[in-house]
């Protein structure tokens, strides 16, 4: 079966004043019908960049998409034009970002916000639309009376529901989540990603979810792509991330999460930070952090290796894989 | 060492001052805005040398001639020759700009680091005397001061430079209310460090910037306000060479010598530009935030 | 949302008042007797006595305030020395070239003003951009009289084709206009450009975007209605300005407003006059904030939460 989304070798680098930063190095990953990938990483290790890129948002200028094919359903993104883009946009991959605080405008209520994107998407009258708005409300529970009332009025759980209604309004065929749960309470965070659990099945709607939260990933997705400066350093379904990461900065993250049946001084914090994009390190990315650096990580960069439908990039598993 | 720490001192802010300078030189704008500044500076310090006649004498050519080899500006209708007069004006508009800012500054600085600083009651007695200045607009209070106090030099700075405090006031306040409530300031006063220290050591660092910027498009303004004055014979009164009150007098014969309106208010006009334009770039390289 | 406006117009009160006190205190704590001033040199004391003591100018400047505002409060601003009319009949009389041409100025500021910060937004860091910059910076620097004095030049003396001064006829209204208008359509101008520029890096504009909406609705809906709630505080904040901008024009153009009835008024030490139109303005101001007060609030709906709760 063909992919839904198909992403193969993805640059985007940003021009900036005081350099260049090379946000997206290379990636490759496919998205199948119905499927779900969480998308893992630090802050700044590309992700965002990596969901705006589908969408053919990156702000230009400064944002530059230097390589790479995007297929979604058949279709080359970046062949299509601005008008056959926005068909596609909040109607066949809609998105959900992060902050529910700033993303919604603050001057038109949640009603319109939702609405106009189905007016915008299926030739409806506006009472239809506002029909399925109430609608979408309901399903995200959000009494559908609400519509009338501004984004202040909401908390921020109910702003990111309002976000996911309208991600949602248009049935798209690919949600894009973007930290859905980051800028919320903790308690929040369950529900939200219940009820986005619950509509994806509903829907049956394929989804990226990028979270730095592994625990998200773990009740949500099927497949796991870990993603470190620019790079997907990991990639492989749920079980095979979760039970045998080979990667060792996916053990590593794994090693930061508490254990409650153990004691919490196992934690064991990954070293350093996150290079500077403007001046990446040679060889592995990883390796000034790395606990297993070799001498060939800090001039070579590792090649994918495929095995068992995963793919990890580190010299480590050199020989063990099969190289592609 | 208690010479270390001093020396690193002096060292940040000079590196901070040559990083302020080093994106101050991009923009264009702004360099020419200084050369401008600077140019009409040396203008107003060198009139005596520089120009060609004395300002205020008579008949130092024929009456109201047009511009020519001998007076590039023309003459006025007194016969004088108004080039002198125009560069003499420079150190008359510059002074008032200078002095007036000066003035609402320090007072509108002082005023904003107290209530700022102290806060509760005195905040907001003083906060709604802004108001009551705020609700009358800035030249019209400063034509009521210069017409009650008398119009001449001295009373036309005290009327645009109390008439700009206000702008000082708040930016000062609105600093001295994000410090108040920091660590460094508790822990200042924790070792006994006086009010005023305190106000001088940390509150007036923090909105150097800002009251930087908006002094520049002070200066700017008062030049404006002053020469408005003047115009409407508020302010300096003739024979003293001012801008304004050339414009004033040159009025009269705008239909036989244009050139006596056209000149002093094309200099009015870019020395305030050069100075807008300066400010914005100050402001822009003092806050790269700012910056797209 | 009425008890809201209430309450802004009660603040209205220590405003004026403390207006009132400030004007008052300026003319009569400076030096200079109006008594004098008004009967010229000549006059005998016995004459200065008398206009003193019709003028009230012997007591004490705690009575006489007191006289000033409970009369002002019953609508009675004095009469002016000079004409020995009621001021109020006199401000009254000449309200109306000032409100024709503040009114005018301030729309053609508005419709010149946000095309162009819209216009230098959409092209930043394009040659449009930076002329649209340069022309609000140079409108924002020009001397008012100067640029009447110029317009006058060109357009009535070079080309006579508009009337110099005066009040009276459209075509008189034309330049006055544009002098007064000039300095406002700048600052509008620049405030547009940089509220644009804040608001369209927002990430509800991002949203917008990802819904797939088309450019001209995301700018219409998404973008304009964002930008204009600070450009609506500039324009009001710089209503001030505007006004006395107004005094400089009606002089510039000899038009009969309020604006060149208080520079009359100072020449000729009329205070009374000076008094009662420096607070007349100050009334004018006044209310035009709160008129930007309640746009502000219908533009957004989270400061009219706040009112409604207040």
């Amino acid at each position: 079966m063909a992919a839904l989304l198909s992403v193969n070798d993805l640059c985007v680098k940003y021009k900036t004043f005081e350099g260049i930063v090379h946000a997206v190095n290379g990636i490759s990953f496919d998205i199948p019908e119905r499927g779900t990938l969480g998308l893992v990483g630090e802050s700044g290790a590309g992700k965002t960049t990596t969901a705006l890129s589908l969408m053919r948002l990156i702000p230009a200028p400064p944002g530059i998409v230097e390589r790479g094919k995007i297929s979604f359903g058949g279709r080359d993104i970046h062949a299509l034009s601005e008008a056959e883009m926005k068909k596609i946009r909040g109607n066949q991959i809609s998105m959900i970002f992060q902050d529910p605080m700033t993303s919604l405008n603050p001057v038109l209520t949640v009603g319109l916000q939702i609405s106009e994107a189905i007016v915008a998407h299926q030739n409806t009258s506006e009472r239809e639309a506002l029909k399925r708005t109430q609608e979408m409300l309901e399903k995200v529970q959000i009494p559908s009376a609400r519509h009338k009332e501004y984004p202040h009025e909401f908390s921020g759980g109910m702003r990111q529901r309002v976000g996911i209604a309208m991600a949602l309004a248009c049935n798209p065929r690919l949600i894009i989540a973007d930290e859905p749960t980051t800028a919320l309470d903790v308690t929040i965070q369950a529900q939200v990603i219940e009820l986005m659990r619950n509509l994806r099945q509903e829907f049956s709607t394929a989804m990226m979810l990028i979270t730095h939260d592994l625990g998200v990933v773990g009740e949500v997705c099927d497949r796991v792509a870990v993603m470190y400066a620019g790079e997907i350093v990991e990639e492989g379904s749920l079980e095979q991330i979760f039970e045998d990461a080979r990667h060792p900065y996916t053990t590593g993250l794994f090693k930061c999460i508490p254990d409650i049946e153990e004691d919490s001084s196992q934690i064991q914090p990954i070293m350093g930070l996150m290079p500077d994009p403007f001046d990446l390190p040679s060889g592995c990315c990883f390796h000034p952090r790395c606990p297993s650096c070799m001498e060939v990580c800090r001039v070579e960069r590792p090649a994918f290796l495929r095995e068992n439908g995963r793919t990890v990039q580190c010299h480590l598993y050199a020989k063990g894989g099969v190289t592609q | 060492m208690p010479g270390t720490a001093t020396t690193l001192k002096r060292d940040k802010r000079q590196s901070k001052i040559g990083e302020i300078w080093r994106r101050l030189k991009i923009n264009k704008g702004a360099v020419a805005g200084l050369a401008v500044i600077l140019f009409l500076s040396a203008m107003a310090i060198f009139a005596p040398y520089l120009a060609p006649y004395e300002p205020n004498k008579m008949n130092s050519g024929p009456r109201l001639a047009s511009p020519s080899m001998k007076h590039p500006l023309g003459t006025d209708s007194f016969g004088r020759d108004q080039l002198s007069r125009v560069i003499y004006g420079a150190r008359i508009s510059l002074y008032v700009g200078f002095i007036a800012v000066g003035i609402g500054a320090v007072i509108g600085g002082f005023i904003g680091a107290v209530v700022g600083y102290y806060g509760g009651r005195v905040d907001n007695i003083l906060m709604r005397i802004m108001d009551v200045l705020l609700a009358v607009p800035q030249i019209i209070l400063a034509i009521a001061i210069v017409g009650a106090l008398g119009a001449n030099l001295v009373n036309l700075m005290i009327a645009v430079g109390v008439s700009q405090i206000p702008r000082y006031a708040r930016i000062v306040r609105a600093s001295a209310l994000s410090v108040r409530g920091q660590e460094f300031v508790e822990a200042a006063r924790a070792i006994g460090a006086s009010d005023l220290r305190i106000i001088l050591e940390n509150i007036l660092p923090n909105c150097m910037a800002p009251i930087i910027v908006q002094s520049t498009l002070g200066v700017a303004s008062a030049i404006l306000s002053a020469a408005a004055l003047s115009f409407l014979g508020l302010g300096i009164q003739p024979p003293t060479p001012e801008w304004g009150s050339m414009l004033s007098l040159g009025r009269q014969y705008m239909r036989n010598a244009p050139h006596l309106t056209f000149y002093p208010g094309l200099v009015i006009a870019i020395v305030v530009l050069a100075l807008n334009i300066f400010g914005d770039g100050l402001r822009d390289a003092l806050d790269p935030k700012l910056r797209q | 949302m009425l008890r809201y406006i209430f309450r802004r117009i009660l603040f209205l009160i220590p405003v004026l008042l403390g207006v009132s006190i400030l004007i008052f205190a300026i003319i009569h704590l400076a030096p200079g007797d109006p008594a004098e001033a008004l009967l010229g040199p000549s006059a005998t004391t016995r004459d200065l006595e008398e206009l003193r003591e019709q003028l009230g100018l012997n007591k004490s400047l705690v009575t006489q305030y007191f006289t000033f505002l409970t009369n002002t409060l019953k609508g009675d601003f004095g009469r002016s020395i000079r004409t020995n009319n009621p001021v109020l009949e006199e401000l009254l009389d000449r309200f109306e070239p000032s409100l024709i041409l503040a009114v005018l100025s301030m729309t053609l500021a508005i419709a010149v003003g946000i095309p162009l910060g819209l216009l230098a937004a959409l092209r930043q860091n394009t040659w449009i951009d930076t002329s649209c910059n340069f022309v609000a910076l140079l409108g924002f620097s020009l001397p008012g009289f100067w640029l009447g004095l110029m317009l006058m030049l060109f357009f009535s003396i070079m080309v006579p084709i508009l009337p110099s001064s005066g009040y009276g006829t459209w075509q008189q209204l034309i330049m006055p206009t544009l002098v007064l208008s000039t300095n406002t359509t700048a600052v509008i101008a620049r405030m547009t450009r940089s509220s644009m520029l804040e608001v369209i890096r927002q990430d509800y504009i991002r949203t917008a975007k990802a819904k797939g909406l088309s450019g001209r609705l995301i700018l219409a809906r998404h973008i304009l209605s964002n930008v204009l709630i600070p450009v609506v505080t500039v324009a009001g904040l710089h209503f001030g300005h505007m006004l006395g901008g107004v005094v400089i024009t009606e002089t510039v153009f000899s038009i009969p407003g309020v604006g060149r009835l208080i520079i009359d008024a100072i020449r000729f030490q009329d205070y009374p006059v000076v008094q009662g139109g420096i607070l007349f303005f100050a009334f004018c101001l006044s209310l035009v904030n709160l008129g930007v007060d309640l746009i502000y609030a219908l533009l957004d709906p989270r400061i009219k939460a706040q009112y409604r709760a207040g």
